[in-house]
């Protein structure tokens, strides 16, 4: 039973009235129940506030502030107001904590503690806007080696042991995010961008909305526990495909979609009646084991002729390493490593913020160790979970990546503001929500317009990186830590990533 | 040149220091091959390598070999440096337990005034693989050669194949050639390196050629994409005990040539890809397919950054490679005799000119485009063609 207990809000909204001319669009604006119109004047409910800025971005008079609150909690260094609201908010709800999108909690940025080489002198630079700098990517399983014969004036090639690869333009997939955790408009958008850009877009575990198949050339499909919307034409009509073990926000556990979200869109999508929660299982039932996962790729490889690469995602965890090379020799042709800062829709909180390790770290071992037992192609290694914006992009392909997966960007790049508040359903930029009133707040052909700047801005910038790296093609730059160098506090850190610190010049 | 107290280091190790950086460094490189198999001296590569000064600084040059030892073609020919007498004895110990030693001899050497720091001991060992070894010859030499390079300290092996040697040291090119007497030797195959070294630890074994096996290569530039490189060849159980892009170069090519037996062309397609938008132009659906292939399954191999090498291989029979980036961001010219039966490399086309009669036509081969000929077979790809020009290229098992 709730017992509701008042505290100071996060954040305060104030009204200008001066300014205002009580044309009351905030009120409409707003998805949280803040603002109302009283009859005299717009009144604000501050304790509901989010931050989501959409009353004062669309207010016309720019007469809306919203401010941390006043109140301020006394200072404590232990018990910050953080984990004060908390306990605050358990107390009053005896429920465990959800939260949305990835965790907040402010672990140091390995990436922030990277700095890139430059080419002078004895290897000259290339400047891209004049010279061709490659950023095209297969992901997929590779061949030990070609098998190619010449006789005479004849060259005979086998290709007996070849592997289905996707083609990328750029190294970048987007992330599995479903149709439930966000908005029919934003798959839209992502898919239209995707295939006008060329690279590859998850499905997330919510399975394929019959309208999304037009898009299928560049649709990653996900195989998740609860086996959501699987059918065959999700299998054999797609790219790739991905079983999902784990996500990096929330490790060891399966998807969660409250019944408030299943509407007829979405029940028609996962194959769920209307208003049933979509939990999905923490481990699929049918994987205990490696041996039980092998199985699995197999089938699915089967279910798709052989024609598209199956991959495996896991959150990035410690013993990541060691799994993925089972994962590998499973018969996996990628595997998908999401780290601790990768995002949801909806997630326990503390598992959210407490479990994994960063994705700099994962990629790094992963990467040794399929490199150490002689079997790093027979996997592309994609990494996400916090590759917030092109440098990310290059340091987590020089660390080991062969494809940067990136989800929350996207969603900024729609007009996300990272409040957090996914799994309320009640995005005000119609992102995370299902509701059609706000779903259709999101412009397909302006999102679509600005994810295609975005990832051609990253792959301006990768090019940049790249020329001034003396490197004309992205796969010269996969796994050259020799690139990278850490001015971190913590030279343990190097060790794990394999690089060397600041001022230390090329060597061993 | 003005000679310098600056240029030169007093102590030059013959193995390295506790700490080797990997150097960046320009260079000249030159080479020949006769294609009738003739055996010549190295006054002509030394003369051509000799002309282009202005590419070294004194802090290294070798030569390289092929068709060396006819008497001896079938041992495996172990041409060494050793920092003392017990690292040599410790070598002949290992060589004893790990092979049949058939002979070994001091290299000859000639002291060479202007030559300054220490001279290591030179010293080959003719070796054969013990019948009861187990799977391939080669790869068991080349098992023992980073053995020895890698964990024994004051020996080095600067080549390993048989019919051939190299010659290598820290010096202008024409000191190492008259230390070693290279005019004193006989070789179908000549290869020839003169460096300029950014940043030299001034190690005998960091002069270039580097060899493995039958193969050795002389390279003028810096691998940019040399981590990616190095971790491919490690995985497939080299080891890069010398800390320089060159060596990473030779063991790809060993990699692709010898032990994947992949065809010249589409080894050399993997090492130095065409642009995808070049691919995708090309008409020949078979030959866009197979570019697109190579490019797919070779990433980690591909070379970047600037560089070309001259490679010189001994089997089948010894064959002589040119290769550039595909930017072609450093020289490499061509050249065939007169009488066409000599092919020539060379990063100036000056060095090729100063043979004056000797040398023709010479020709720029195409960026990222290889230049193969070789005893017996002649001059077969100039590197002017198009990729996979005149072949019929088949998919089997598709």
């Amino acid at each position: 039973m709730d017992i509701y207990h008042e505290i100071a809000p996060r954040f305060q909204v104030e009204i200008d009235r001066e300014a205002c001319r009580l044309c009351e669009r905030c009120t409409v604006n707003c998805t949280y129940d803040v603002l109302t119109f009283n009859g005299e004047r717009i009144v604000a409910k501050s304790e509901n506030c989010v931050s989501c800025q959409r009353c004062a971005t669309m207010c016309p008079q720019g007469a809306i502030s919203v401010t941390p609150g006043k109140i301020g909690f006394p200072p404590h260094g232990t018990y910050t107001e953080r984990i004060r609201r908390i306990l605050y908010e358990q107390a009053s709800t005896g429920g465990v904590m959800l939260a949305g999108s990835g965790t907040d909690l402010p672990y140091r940025v390995i990436f922030d503690d990277i700095l890139l080489d430059a080419a002078q002198v004895t290897n000259p630079s290339i400047d891209p806007l004049r010279e061709p700098v490659e950023t095209v990517t297969y992901l997929g399983r590779k061949p030990d080696h070609m098998v190619a014969a010449q006789d005479d004036g004849r060259l005979t090639v086998d290709r007996g042991a070849d592997y289905p690869n996707v083609r990328l333009s750029t190294p970048i997939a987007v992330g599995h995010m479903s149709l439930g955790s966000i908005s029919y408009n934003a798959c839209i958008a992502i898919f239209r961008a995707a295939r006008e850009f060329g690279i590859m877009v998850g499905t997330g575990e919510g399975g394929l909305h019959p309208d999304f198949y037009e898009y299928a050339q560049v649709i990653n499909s996900e195989v998740a526990s609860g086996r959501f919307g699987i059918e065959p034409r999700y299998l054999k009509d797609v790219a790739a495909l991905e079983i999902k073990i784990g996500q990096g926000a929330k490790p060891g556990h399966g998807g969660h979609l409250p019944g408030e979200k299943v509407d007829a869109l979405i029940s028609e999508t996962r194959m769920i009646p209307v208003g049933s929660d979509a939990l999905s299982p923490y481990p699929h039932h049918d994987i205990y084991s490696i041996e039980d996962l092998a199985q699995l790729i197999g089938a699915l490889k089967e279910a798709s002729r052989y024609r598209v690469p199956v991959g495996v995602k896991i959150a990035a965890v410690h013993n990541s390493a060691p799994i993925a090379s089972g994962i590998a020799r499973a018969g996996a042709d990628f595997v998908t490593l999401d780290g601790l800062r990768g995002g949801t829709g909806a997630a326990p909180r503390i598992i959210r913020d407490h479990a994994g390790i960063p994705i700099e770290l994962a990629v790094a071992s992963v990467d040794r160790r399929l490199r150490e037992e002689g079997i790093r192609h027979l996997v592309s290694i994609v990494a996400g979970g916090s590759v917030r914006y092109a440098a990310d992009l290059v340091k987590i392909l020089a660390l080991g990546a062969d494809v940067a997966m990136v989800g929350q960007p996207v969603l900024i790049a729609m007009g996300c503001r990272s409040c957090q508040m996914c799994h309320l359903g009640n995005c005000s930029w119609g992102l995370a929500t299902q509701r059609d009133d706000l779903v259709r707040r999101l412009d397909v052909d302006i999102a679509t317009k600005r994810l295609v700047n975005m990832f051609h801005a990253w792959t301006e910038e990768l090019r940049e990186i790249l020329g001034a790296l003396g490197i004309d093609a992205v796969e010269s730059l996969v796994g050259n830590r020799d690139r990278l160098r850490y001015v971190g506090p913590n030279p343990r850190i190097a060790d794990v990533l394999g690089i060397k610190h600041a001022g230390e010049p090329w060597s061993d | 040149m003005t000679e310098s107290f600056f240029n030169r280091p007093i102590e030059t190790p013959a193995t390295p220091p506790g700490r080797v950086e990997r150097i960046g460094e320009a260079c000249g490189i030159a080479a020949l091959v006769n294609v009738d198999g003739t055996r010549e001296s190295g006054a002509r590569v030394g003369k051509m390598i000799r002309t282009m000064v202005d590419r070294e600084n004194g802090l290294g040059a070798g030569y390289a070999a092929y068709g060396l030892f006819p008497d001896r073609a079938d041992l495996y020919c172990l041409q060494m440096l050793f920092d003392d007498r017990a690292a040599l004895e410790d070598t002949r110990r290992f060589l004893a337990a790990n092979f049949r030693l058939d002979a070994d001899e001091e290299i000859p050497t000639h002291a060479v005034p202007s030559m300054v720091g220490a001279i290591p001991i030179c010293w080959r060992f003719f070796v054969a693989v013990p019948p009861e070894v187990p799977g391939d010859e080669d790869d068991y030499v080349a098992r023992q050669v980073f053995r020895i390079n890698g964990e024994m300290p004051g020996a080095f092996v600067m080549s390993s194949g048989r019919d051939m040697a190299v010659f290598k040291g820290n010096g202008w090119s024409h000191e190492i050639a008259d230390f070693y007497g290279i005019e004193d030797y006989e070789a179908c195959l000549w290869l020839a390196h003169s460096r300029f070294p950014t940043n030299s630890p001034g190690w005998w074994g960091g002069a270039h050629p580097f060899n493995i096996l039958g193969l050795s290569i002389v390279h003028n530039g810096e691998i940019t994409s040399y981590g990616a490189n190095r971790r491919y060849v490690e995985m497939a159980g080299y080891r890069c005990t010398l800390l320089t892009d060159s060596e990473v170069i030779a063991y790809a090519m060993d990699l692709l040539l010898r032990r994947q037996r992949l065809p010249e062309l589409v080894a050399f397609a993997a090492l130095s890809p065409p642009y995808h938008f070049l691919i995708d132009e090309v008409e020949d659906d078979n030959v866009r397919e197979l570019l697109r292939e190579v490019r797919k399954n070779y990433r980690p191999a591909m070379l970047n950054g600037p560089f070309s090498v001259a490679v010189a291989s001994q089997t089948p029979a010894p064959t002589l490679y040119g290769l550039t980036d595909r930017k072609k961001l450093r020289p490499l010219v061509a050249a065939t005799s007169a009488d066409d039966n000599t092919v020539f490399l060379s990063s100036e086309e000056c060095a090729i000119a100063i043979l004056g009669e000797d040398a023709t036509e010479a020709w720029a081969p195409r960026a990222g485009q290889p230049v193969i000929s070789g005893v017996g077979r002649g001059l077969v790809w100039r590197g002017t063609e198009d990729y996979f020009e005149g072949l019929e290229i088949a998919f089997a098992n598709a």
